[in-house]
Formats: C-alpha cells, structure tokens, sequence
C-alpha cells in the first residue's frame, strides 16, 4: 500500500549563498574598475579632438544602407567613463553579487572598447571608421582563440591540463597548409589539420596519463616539439618547394541569405568561411554537451573527482584520452583556420602564442565555454588592433610595437585584474593510479 | 652491513620516488656484472642514457625523413631499397659526425699548423653552453619553489635591454663599466621576473600565462626601442643598437670564448649553496613541495613567490648580459635566439639540481654548436637538433616508457623535477 504523498514536499527549493568576496578583494575589483572608467574618461573622452565621430555603418553593396552615425565623440567616451567609475565605485563601497559583477565587468570592458572607437574616430569627419570591417576582422581573429579554447576547456574539464594548445594549433596549421596544397584540396587540408592536432594531442594523452609526466612540463615541451617539428618541416619541404607543399590557398566564405545582410552583424557573421561556421556550431554543442549531456556530466566528474568516478564505474582513463584528442581535433581545426581559414601560406610560428592567449581565455572564462567565448572575443579585437589604426589615422600616433603588445598587456591584465585565483577542475592536472 | 644507496645524489636532488629501482643484489659483484645489473634493474643513470639513445634514433629517422636524396630513392624503394638505406645512411652519418665536429672535436683540425683549431669546437660548445647554464639555473630555482618560469626570453630580453643601454651609452672606466653593465642587466632582468612573482603573490595570476605574456611585451618593447632615437644605432636604419664600448664587453678567454661561461659556473655554485646550504632555499624548497604544509610552518608564501622570481629573473637577465656583452657586442631583434624555451629544456634535463643543469647546459650548448655545424657541411636543415632535444627531455621525463621499450624492470613514475610543478589550483 503507497502511502499518499504530498506533492509539494517533493519539490526541493535551495537557496545559492554565495561565499563572500573579502572587503580587500572588492576594494581591489572596485579600484580596478575605477581605473578603468579614468582611462576612459580621461584618454578617450577629454583626449579626443574636438568634433564628431563619425561611424560608417553600411558599405557600399549591402542590401540595406544607414547613413554615417555621427556623433561628438569626447563627450561620449566621458559619460562612458563616468559610467564605469561609478560602476567601480559601487563595487568598492557596497559590493555587487556576483551575477551583477560580471555583468559590471562586461559592460566596462564593452564601453572601454566603443570609448576606444569614439576617441579613434574622432577629429577627421571624411573618413569615419567602419564598423563592419571591424567586426569581421575581430570576428576572424578571435575564431583560433574560441577554438583553441573550446579545445582547452573540453580537456581540462576531465582532468587533464593542456598547455599543449599552442602546439596543436602550430601543427595543425602546418598539416592542413601542407596537405592542402599537396592534394590541391582545402577539404583534406582542413582534415589533416585536425589529425595534426590530433597527433600531438595523443602524444599528452599517453604521456600525461599513461606515464604520468607532469602535465605542465609535457605541455610546454611538447609546444617545443611542435615546432621543432613544423619549423624543419617549413624548412625541408615548403621553402624548397612552396607551389606543392605551400601554396595558400583559402576557404571562400559562404554567405547566409537573410541573415548575411543585416547591416553591421550580418557581414560579420553570416558571410564566413565554413571552418567560421563549424566554430560557432562547436560552441553550442560543447556548452550543451558539457552541462546537459550524459559525456559531460562524466567528464566533469571525472575532472572533479576520479575516484568516485571510477567507483561508480565511469571509466576514468578512457575519458580522459578520449577529451583530449577531442580536444586536439578541435585544437586542430584552429590551426586550419590560421592557415587554411586563414591566410593561406604557413610561416614559422605562425601561432606565436594565440595558444597561450587561447588558455588565458580557458582560465578567464573559468573553464565554461560562454566566459571563454567573450575573452576570446575580447583577445580577438586586440588583435586586430594594428589592422584597425592603419585604417584609419587615430589622433596620436601609436608605435606599432605598442599595438602589437596590445593582446599581450589586456591579457596580463584581465588575468590578474578580473580573475585572481580561479577553481580549476578539482582534479586538474593530477593523474589517476586505480587502486 | 652498509645499504648502498642506488642513486648516489646528495641531498639537493629533486625527491625521487622511493621504489623507483627495484633492488638490485648487494655484495660482492665484478665490474662487468654490476654493469649488467644497472640496465638489468633500470638504473636511473642507464634510463637516461637510454632515453639519450632514444632520441639519437628519432632524430636519425627525422633527418632521414628530411633528406630529399632519401625520399627520391624511397619512391623506388620496392625495386632497389638499398638506395633508400644508403642515402638515409649517408645523410645520417653526414649530419651526426658534423654534430660532433662542430661541437667536440674537429678531425681536419690535426692537419692544421698550431692548436688552436683543435680547441675550437669545444669553445663554441662553451659559448653556447654559457647562456644556456644560467638560463636553466633560471627556471631550476624557479622550478624547486613550485613556479614554472617560461619566462626566461622576457627576462634576459630585459637584461639584455638594459646592460646593453650601460654598454653604449654610460662611458665608464675599464673595469667599472663591466661591472656595472652586468649588474644592472642583472637588476633589469630581475625586476621583470619580479613582476610575474608580484602578480602571482598578490592576484594569484598563474605564472604560465603572466610570463608567455610578458615574453612578447618584452619582445616588442625592445623593437620598439631599436627604432627609438636614443638607442638605435645613429646613422642606421637597421634595427640594432649602438655598439657596446669596448670597456664593457666581457673578457675574452680564448678566441671567441668569453668569461661568461665563468659567470655560469659561478652562478651554477650560487645557486647549489642557495639550495642546499641557506635558510632561503630551505623555505623556497619547502614551498614547492606543498606550500599549504609551509603556511602552516609560518613561511610567508606569497613572499616566497616574489623572492624566487627575482632570482629566476636576475639568472635570466645574466643570459642577456652574456649574449650583449660577451658574444654579440650589440643588442639586436634576435638577442633570444630561441634561448628562452631552450633554458627550460635545460632545466627539465638537469632535473632540478645545479649540477644536472650544468652538464645538460653542456649537451645543449654541444648541440647548438653542432646544429651550426650540420647546416654548413650538410644540407640537413638544422632544425632537427631542436627537435631532438624536446623528444630527448621528453623520454628523460617518462622513464617508464624508456623502460618499457628495452625491458627493464623497475617501477616507472613521473620525472623528479616534474612533479614539483603545480597545476592551476596550487
């Protein structure tokens, strides 16, 4: 006989406490915040010239024309500046819950960057600044980034730290520029790219888990190995012979119907190549994987706590190496899109570091793919930077070197500044020994 | 009844596991026997060898591979495979023993008049040696508190930046100028590496990210200042500073040896008595074993950090000093000349003692002067040494796998200094 059971007592309600932010660290955050909103108001708002910035939305062939936006651009970037002190203010005085904070930091970081654009634009009225060139340069820059990581995240949430990335991005690149030219087919370019990051991914995996190398050191030394390998490959076949082993050739974008044509977003997004468009798709599908799938949640328990995992009969090891070469299939991918998605021709060290900057996103985004996405994005920009201020002339002439430091320095800065010590992965790193 | 200790470190070596060895049989053996017995049992000394063996046989595979003569004969290969295996051979033989006449001994040397072509090889495996010596001591003191220091081209850009300012620009007397061009490329190197300490110290930063970072802030900087009024070179357009006065460059020991390599052994004895004999070493080894357990202890971590990050960026900085003011004379874009990622190579080989880092600078600074070689007697592209040498440390750091494929018994784990290294959470 059942007894009859309430409905109501069925349904478990909790509340989230969330730990509380130390007053030095919210002073600290807040400062920070406070800084920024100065730079703001001060380097872009009273250092503009004076008169408008003037903003081109449309080009020429879209469907849709908007005419200039025009607006005066020191006064602009000083309200914009004053939003964000006081936003930092806030945060020192009364402390935001942590939902809010981010938003805070999101919407500082997005006003320091439109601040940024004001203060460019400003002060030369015939030539405004066009948006769209900049949203697809950010957007093809900031694809390896979102990749790599997507690969990084994917390997790490079970337990494995792949410093790697830089390696498998560089070998993929080679792979697919030299497969693409020797079978004269970006497909098999783009294939052979992902096998390449593949390769070295499976090289962590042994080593890392089977012979339980430090996984830190494997990392960095395998990055050396990838180039080490790539730079005598660069040397031995495609300097001697660069119209079979190096042509450069690229993917041809692919333009969305409808959506293609919305004025500033659609030329950015919609009319990409397909490495662009696999990209996006790997994002949703590695967000809902990961959170709302059965492989997720196994990896997650296997990167939280392995051995309850393997008591409940998950099987710690095979996940492990199974994410990791995932994770370099997709590591992979973001080689390709250097190389074939990208410029064409492979150069040595044509990564030079976007896998480490691809990692600082992993740990600035807290190992979830949508924190992961906006730094990316973010590192993307400032990527493109040098491209930007050569199209236009800014009001002060920036040395290219500085432009160049610019990924560097944001990421110094948004790893220190905005992230501090971070919660990896409990068992991030350590290797699992049954019994 | 005395137990011989299998491993004969002293006791600075980086902890191994306790059953690495199985035990081997005591007692009275002769010399051939006990040589049986070390890679019957797998001792640590035969692992490395064989790990060095192993990566030989890679490398020989690579530039077989590299080889255009080789990979013409193989499309044939079904109808004559000897040419294959001759070619390979050749190219093998050609570029091996032109490591070695570049790095040790040069046999076409003894048909010379005088000596000094017969000692040139091994000063070119000392000039190269010297930077690399420092660099790994860099990321080895780095390395015992528990900081991976990838940052080693930032730091001795820096150092090198800085040293080669009082090198051209401060006119001082003769042995003033050194001196004090060496201790501010020391100082300029430290305060970088300081830095990331700082960072790690007070926001947790991880030093992974905060040095690659800093490695190409560093980097464009000194492209910056190479077109900077004050520091190019005047009259030039290339992007080189001024030349360094004669007054500051180091002494010469013999041809183009220079006492950098002096500095590195005294370096090298520096850091060994920091190590092992000093109350710092002993809270920064503390710290990297578990730096919780130190907290408890009353050791300042954070202080800790910061401290051993300046001494990993002095060390750093000493590897620019060496590269401006004793090989190069000048501070150009390429000062690094892969140095950076190499010192951590280094390192990983010393496995985390002074002296394993100096006999591996050694190896590495032979390499480097053999991969000179290779790419003037043999169209081998030099490149392979660099790849034989990450294959190499990666073998050294799985012992287990070098077990594996000769057979050896002896429970495998993971290198000694590797497993000092933290992960994101530490």
């Amino acid at each position: 006989m059942t007894a009859v059971v309430d409905e109501e007592e069925l349904v478990v309600t909790h509340e989230v406490i969330e730990p509380p932010v130390s007053a030095r660290r919210r002073r600290v955050r807040g400062a920070v915040l406070v800084l920024t909103g100065l730079i703001i108001f001060f380097a872009w708002g009273l250092g503009a010239k004076n008169g408008e910035a003037a903003f081109q939305v449309s080009q020429a062939f879209d469907k849709y024309q908007i005419p200039v936006v025009r607006f005066p651009g020191g006064g602009a970037a000083m309200i914009m500046g004053s939003i964000v002190v006081l936003l930092g203010i806030g945060e020192m005085v009364i402390g935001y819950r942590r939902a809010w904070w981010r938003v805070a930091v999101g919407v500082s970081a997005v006003l320091f960057v439109v601040g940024f654009l004001c203060w460019m634009a400003t002060g030369d009225p015939t030539i405004p600044l066009g948006l769209t060139g900049m949203m697809q340069q950010t957007i093809v820059s900031a694809i390896p980034f979102i990749l790599g990581a997507l690969a990084g995240i994917v390997c790490e949430r079970s337990g494995v730290i792949n410093v790697a990335i830089e390696g498998q991005m560089l070998l993929g690149a080679f792979a697919g520029a030299l497969f693409a030219s020797a079978a004269s087919n970006l497909g098999a370019g783009v294939i052979a790219a992902m096998l390449g990051g593949a390769l070295i991914a499976v090289l962590l995996a042994v080593f890392a888990i089977r012979y339980l190398v430090n996984q830190v050191v494997l990392g960095v030394v395998l990055n050396a190995f990838a180039l080490g390998l790539t730079n005598l490959g660069y040397q031995s076949l495609m300097q001697s012979d660069p119209n079979s082993y190096n042509a450069g050739n690229t993917l041809s974008p692919i333009k969305i119907p409808l959506l293609g044509d919305i004025p500033v977003l659609g030329q950015a997004f919609f009319d990409v190549n397909i490495i662009t468009y696999i990209t996006y798709a790997l994002v949703v599908v590695v967000d809902i994987g990961l959170f709302r799938t059965r492989w997720g949640l196994r990896t997650r328990a296997v990167g939280e706590h392995p051995r309850a995992a393997d008591t409940v009969g998950i099987k710690v090891r095979g996940t492990r190496y199974r994410n990791v070469i995932i994770g370099g299939l997709i590591a992979g991918l973001a080689g390709a899109a250097l190389t074939v998605g990208g410029s064409g021709a492979f150069n040595a060290n044509i990564s030079s570091g976007k896998g480490f900057i691809a990692l600082a996103a992993v740990i600035f985004g807290r190992w979830s793919p949508r924190g992961a996405i906006a730094a990316a994005l973010l590192f993307g920009f400032t990527d493109e930077l040098q491209t930007l201020v050569t199209a236009v002339t800014p009001p002060v002439t920036i040395p290219s070197a500085f432009l160049s430091m610019a990924p560097y320095v944001v990421t110094v800065i948004a790893v220190a500044g905005f992230v501090g010590r971070v919660q990896a992965p409990a068992a991030d790193g350590e290797p699992y020994v049954k019994g | 009844m005395s137990v011989t200790t299998e491993h004969g470190g002293t006791d600075d070596t980086a902890p191994e596991p306790l059953d690495e060895q199985s035990s081997a049989p005591h007692g009275r053996r002769g010399f051939g026997r006990r040589l049986l017995d070390a890679y019957l049992y797998g001792q640590t000394w035969v692992v490395t060898l064989l790990a060095f063996v192993c990566a030989l046989i890679f490398g020989a595979i690579l530039i077989a591979i590299a080889d255009a003569p080789t990979r013409t004969a193989s499309h044939y290969f079904f109808q004559h495979p000897t040419d294959t295996f001759s070619a390979a051979w050749r190219a093998i033989s050609a570029a091996y023993s032109a490591l070695f006449r570049g790095a040790i001994f040069n046999t076409n040397s003894l048909y010379s008049n005088g000596g000094v072509p017969i000692f040139l090889p091994i000063s070119d495996t000392l000039v190269n040696a010297a930077p690399l010596i420092l660099g790994g001591l860099a990321v080895t003191v780095a390395f015992r508190a528990g900081l991976f220091n990838i940052g080693v081209q930032g730091q001795l850009i820096m150092g090198a930046i800085c040293a080669g300012y009082v090198g051209f620009a401060w006119h001082l007397p003769i042995v003033v100028h050194v001196l004090v061009a060496l201790i501010v490329g020391t100082v300029g190197g430290a305060l970088w590496g300081g830095l990331v300490g700082l960072l790690k110290a007070r926001t947790g930063a991880h030093e992974v990210i905060t040095t690659i970072m800093l490695n190409y802030v560093a980097y464009y900087f000194l492209g910056y200042l190479l077109g900077l009024r004050g520091y190019q070179a005047p009259h030039s357009n290339e992007a080189t500073s001024s030349f360094i006065d004669k007054s500051a460059q180091l002494p010469n020991l013999f041809e183009d040896l220079h006492s950098g390599i002096i500095l590195a052994l005294l370096a090298a004895v520096l850091v060994w008595w920091l190590l092992s004999r000093s109350t710092l070493g002993f809270t920064l080894k503390a710290v990297g074993a578990n730096a919780f357990a130190a907290r408890t202890a009353g050791m300042k971590i954070e202080r800790s950090y910061i401290t051993v990050m300046l001494i990993s960026g002095a060390l750093a900085g000493l590897v620019g000093v060496c590269q401006v003011l004793g090989t190069r004379h000048v501070v150009t874009q390429d000062v690094d000349a892969g140095l950076g990622f190499d010192a951590i190579t280094v390192a990983l080989l010393g496995r985390g003692t002074p002296v394993g880092t100096v006999l591996a600078g050694l190896l590495f600074g032979a390499f480097r002067a053999g991969g000179l070689a290779i790419s003037s007697y043999t169209t081998t592209p030099p490149d392979v040494v660099s790849v034989i040498e990450p294959v190499m440390v990666l073998f050294i750091a799985a012992p287990a796998l070098v077990r594996g494929i000769f057979r050896l018994k002896g429970r495998g784990g993971g290198s000694g200094v590797g497993q000092l290294a933290k992960g994101w959470n530490g």
